[in-house]
């Protein structure tokens, strides 16, 4: 896939295959161009030039909500909630698009079980608006997951974490791991190597190299390119 | 159709073109600088023409009418975004939309109590009431001149915002307001002599339409939506979209109620033609306007990415 | 369990405030000024096309500066069909719905790809197009516009009489509220909020955005037709006056002064606006610069319009 934004290619001769069931991560410096993947695949923006299958099915054309429906959702790196909803009203609605629920107060029960896959169970009646940051980022992912969606697209879900933060989410994710397939756009490399089936990584819109965890570890393009040499060390996370 | 009326209605479009741009040049830079939906726009025209009329009544001369209004309606402006408009850059569009409307009606009495409630004369300069020999066709003078010193303003506002350093301030801020402030621009008189350049072009182009359109309350109002139009379609924040939009507007409003009526009568049975054809001409620039922001909702020269 | 949007429903109240209502037309009588009948039941019909317009900015984050349009729809489709013969409220008064929800369908369709303040011009200059439409065409009366004969007839009721149209029109607005809260609580209404509040999400939650505000829309439109029938039958003539820009602002300033995303905002709104301008009217002639002042207060003190400022005031006191 390629995606221009005038004189810039943001995405640039981007190939990428998702396996059902492996989570892969997406990695590069900043600026590489992969949230503007997300938004290709998610239906935000259309792909100046490629095609997007899913199952078989192109859908490079069509609208992101029909892709909801299909089965394939995204969460947000900057975090996009509904301030003036609680906590539970904000999952309802995530089972309301998607059609799990009709909008009536049924929702709102079945919203529970979503509260609590994300560790929300205790601010189910707060404002979304009134949450701390880490407990943001947490709904932030469980709108996605309320969607019931296969497949996840997660941009930077622990983004301004601080570590036992960044560490829950992290048990979220790998508790996904299998019934769900996962492309995981991340900077914590920690995360990543925990995490990852497979890694791709983007530099400057580009993908230099794309593999199993321990290839890319060792990859030199990868680890020049990355300006946090050290994150990649010479045996991976302790 | 003779090549003078055609040649007559360009310059005509040209020139109404001309007067929009000094009204949406103001119009724009605020919305693109301040994120500021300013309907009290029209009113600074108004005061504008009313403070010319008085002057040049008072003295005889025309260019120092221009001159009043200018000082005028400057000090209005600068007044008016010192005291209410600078609370309103952080409120929603919803809310400057009510209180400038509130101006709108306030401005209209105010000038209703001060010059009553019918029109006033504003005449042009007698020297140049004349026609003028144009390459072998008549052109009112002071239509000219009014072009010409469009053009000169055009021309002085490119360099103002080109050239200066209080133009890149300018720019800067239409690009990114936040950015500019980090970079040490001081915002807040920047934007009171924005406010003010944009009410004393308002002045200029009420002033100078004065003589050829009526000298009323309300006649911002008219304007105003046609400066909307403008700004729309050239993209808001832009000096060139604003000089663009301005001109296509005036040229496509102004030919079109001269010869799409015209057109119709040829194409269309008589009965259809005589009313379709100004019917469609007068929404003209509407559909104009329509289209552009179907394909591009941005206008054509956005400021901001 | 905490819901923050349902609407809920304050007998009590809601029956003092309609009696209260209903009332109103014999105290006219009563202080010798049935003139206030008349104009009680435009400050009715406004409140319907006010709470229409309530419905797209208030709760769907549609700020349409073209509402006017819809009200005009609806107006001329009266003054039209009457004189062709139609004398009947049951079939004028719908077709003045279907005017307005046909003409909001159309506008809705194109103006609701753009978002922001291209979605305010663009809504603007299809309003300003339907004007001047009006304007040109002398079959629609052109400049001077048209004139009914007589009101329509609703059969038992004589609508001529003006104490029977005010109670006509006060049970119109009461059932068009009955019916927005209904709608409101519903999922499309829950759906409407959401995406007022956060577009993009919504979208990536599988709401179909666009579809669910083209059917707001076209049931806002549809409200303002009728008001539009309602007022053209009320008054007796109908002009391009209806349709001007000024009036759109009109609109959106009893919306945004009631307080937008309340239930009664646009009653408040039309009542406040159209009685003040009444009130300062009688005193001075230059009421509207008392109206302007009024509004900048609004804007700088009552930010959330005067329902907010009611509602705030009951917070405080209950000491949240």
């Amino acid at each position: 896939m390629q995606r221009r934004f005038g004189g810039v290619l943001a995405v640039d001769d981007v190939s990428l295959d998702l396996a059902e069931g492996e989570l892969h991560a997406v990695i590069g410096p900043n600026g590489a161009g992969k949230t503007t993947l997300i938004h290709l695949l998610s239906g935000a923006l259309r792909p100046s030039a490629g095609t997007i299958v899913l199952d078989g099915r192109d859908i490079t054309g069509l609208a992101m909500h029909r892709r909801v429906r299909l089965g394939l959702a995204r969460s947000y790196q900057i975090t996009s909630l509904f301030p003036n909803f609680t906590v539970r009203e904000n999952l309802a609605l995530a089972l309301q698009g998607t059609g799990q629920g009709r909008g009536g107060p049924d929702d709102r029960d079945r919203a529970r079980a979503e509260l609590d896959a994300v560790g929300l169970g205790n601010r189910a009646d707060q404002l979304a608006g009134a949450l701390a940051h880490g407990e943001r980022r947490q709904l932030e992912l469980g709108l996605a997951l309320a969607t019931g969606a296969r497949i996840l697209l997660l941009d930077e879900p622990m983004a301004g974490m601080g570590p036992e933060e960044a560490a829950r989410i992290t048990s979220l994710i790998e508790a996904l791991k299998r019934r769900r397939t996962i492309l995981l756009v991340e900077h914590d490399m920690e995360a990543v190597f925990r995490l990852a089936d497979r890694i791709s990584t983007l530099v400057y819109g580009r993908l230099i190299a794309s593999g199993a965890p321990d290839e890319i570890r060792r990859h030199p393009e990868v680890r020049r390119a990355y300006l946090g040499e050290a994150y990649l060390g010479e045996e991976g996370p302790a | 159709m003779p090549l003078s009326l055609i040649a007559e209605q360009l310059l005509n479009g040209l020139q109404l073109g001309l007067m929009l741009f000094l009204l949406a040049a103001g119009l724009t830079l605020v919305f693109g600088i301040m994120d500021m939906i300013n309907l009290a726009h029209g009113s600074l025209y108004m005061i504008g023409a009313y403070i010319a009329a008085s002057v040049v009544e008072a003295s005889g001369s025309f260019l120092l009418g221009i001159a009043g209004a200018i000082a005028g309606t400057a000090l209005v402006g600068a007044a008016l975004e010192m005291t209410l408009l600078r609370r309103l850059y952080r409120r929603s569009h919803l809310s400057q939309v009510l209180a400038t409307f509130a101006l709108i009606l306030i401005a209209n009495e105010i000038v209703r109590m001060i010059w009553g409630s019918q029109p006033i004369l504003l005449n042009m300069p007698p020297a140049l009431s004349g026609p003028a020999e144009l390459l072998g066709f008549r052109y009112p003078a002071y239509r000219l001149v009014v072009i010409g010193v469009g053009l000169a303003m055009a021309l002085f506002l490119w360099l103002l915002v080109t050239r200066t350093r209080a133009g890149m301030w300018v720019r800067a801020g239409a690009s990114d307001r936040e950015m500019a402030e980090v970079m040490g621009v001081d915002t807040r008189t920047l934007f009171t002599l924005v406010f003010a350049i944009g009410a004393a072009l308002c002045a200029v182009a009420g002033a100078l339409l004065g003589p050829l359109l009526a000298v009323q309350v309300g006649m911002g109002e008219n304007i105003l939506i046609l400066a909307f139009v403008v700004i729309s379609i050239g993209g808001i924040g832009s000096i060139r979209g604003a000089l663009v939009g301005s001109l296509l507007v005036g040229l496509v409003d102004t030919a079109g109620r001269a010869f799409l009526p015209f057109l119709f009568r040829k194409l269309f049975p008589a009965a259809v033609a005589s009313e379709a054809g100004p019917a469609v001409a007068s929404v003209l620039i509407y559909m104009l306007m329509a289209a552009v922001l179907y394909f591009r909702p941005s206008g054509l020269f956005p400021a901001r990415g | 369990m905490r819901d923050t949007l349902r609407i809920p429903l304050r007998p009590w109240p809601t029956l003092a405030a309609v009696a209260a209502l209903a009332l109103l037309p014999l105290a006219a009588l009563a202080i010798g000024q049935p003139f206030y009948v008349v104009f009680a039941t435009r400050v009715l019909i406004y409140a319907l096309i006010a709470t229409s317009l309530n419905l797209l900015i208030g709760y769907g984050g549609m700020v349409s500066f073209g509402h006017a349009a819809f009200v005009g729809a609806g107006a001329y489709t009266v003054a039209v069909l009457m004189p062709a013969g139609i004398a009947s409220a049951w079939l004028l008064w719908p077709a003045s719905l279907l005017a307005g929800a046909l003409l909001a369908f159309l506008i809705g369709a194109i103006s609701l790809r753009t978002r922001g303040v291209g979605f305010i011009m663009i809504t603007l200059a299809f309003a300003q197009m339907a004007y001047y439409l009006v304007l040109s065409l002398r079959a629609l009366g052109s400049d001077d516009g048209l004139t009914l004969g007589a009101r329509p007839s609703l059969g038992f009721v004589d609508l001529n009489s003006d104490f029977a149209f005010y109670y006509v029109a006060l049970a119109v607005l009461v059932a068009t509220l009955a019916a927005m809260r209904a709608l409101l609580n519903a999922p499309i209404g829950r759906a409407l909020q959401g995406i007022r509040d956060n577009e993009t999400r919504m979208e990536a939650i599988g709401f179909p955005t666009y579809r669910l505000k083209l059917i707001v829309f076209v049931i806002a439109g549809a409200a303002a037709g009728l008001g539009g029938g309602l007022l053209a039958s009320l008054n007796g003539l109908v002009g391009p006056n209806l349709l001007h820009w000024t009036e759109s602002g009109l609109l959106m300033i009893m919306v945004i002064l009631g307080g937008a995303g309340r239930l009664l905002g646009g009653v408040l709104g039309a009542a406040v606006l159209l009685g003040a301008e009444e009130a300062i009217a009688e005193h001075t002639i230059h009421w509207p610069l008392g109206i302007g002042v009024v509004l900048l207060a609004v804007v700088f003190f009552a930010p959330e319009g005067l329902s907010g400022l009611a509602r705030r005031r009951r917070a405080d006191r209950a000491g949240t």
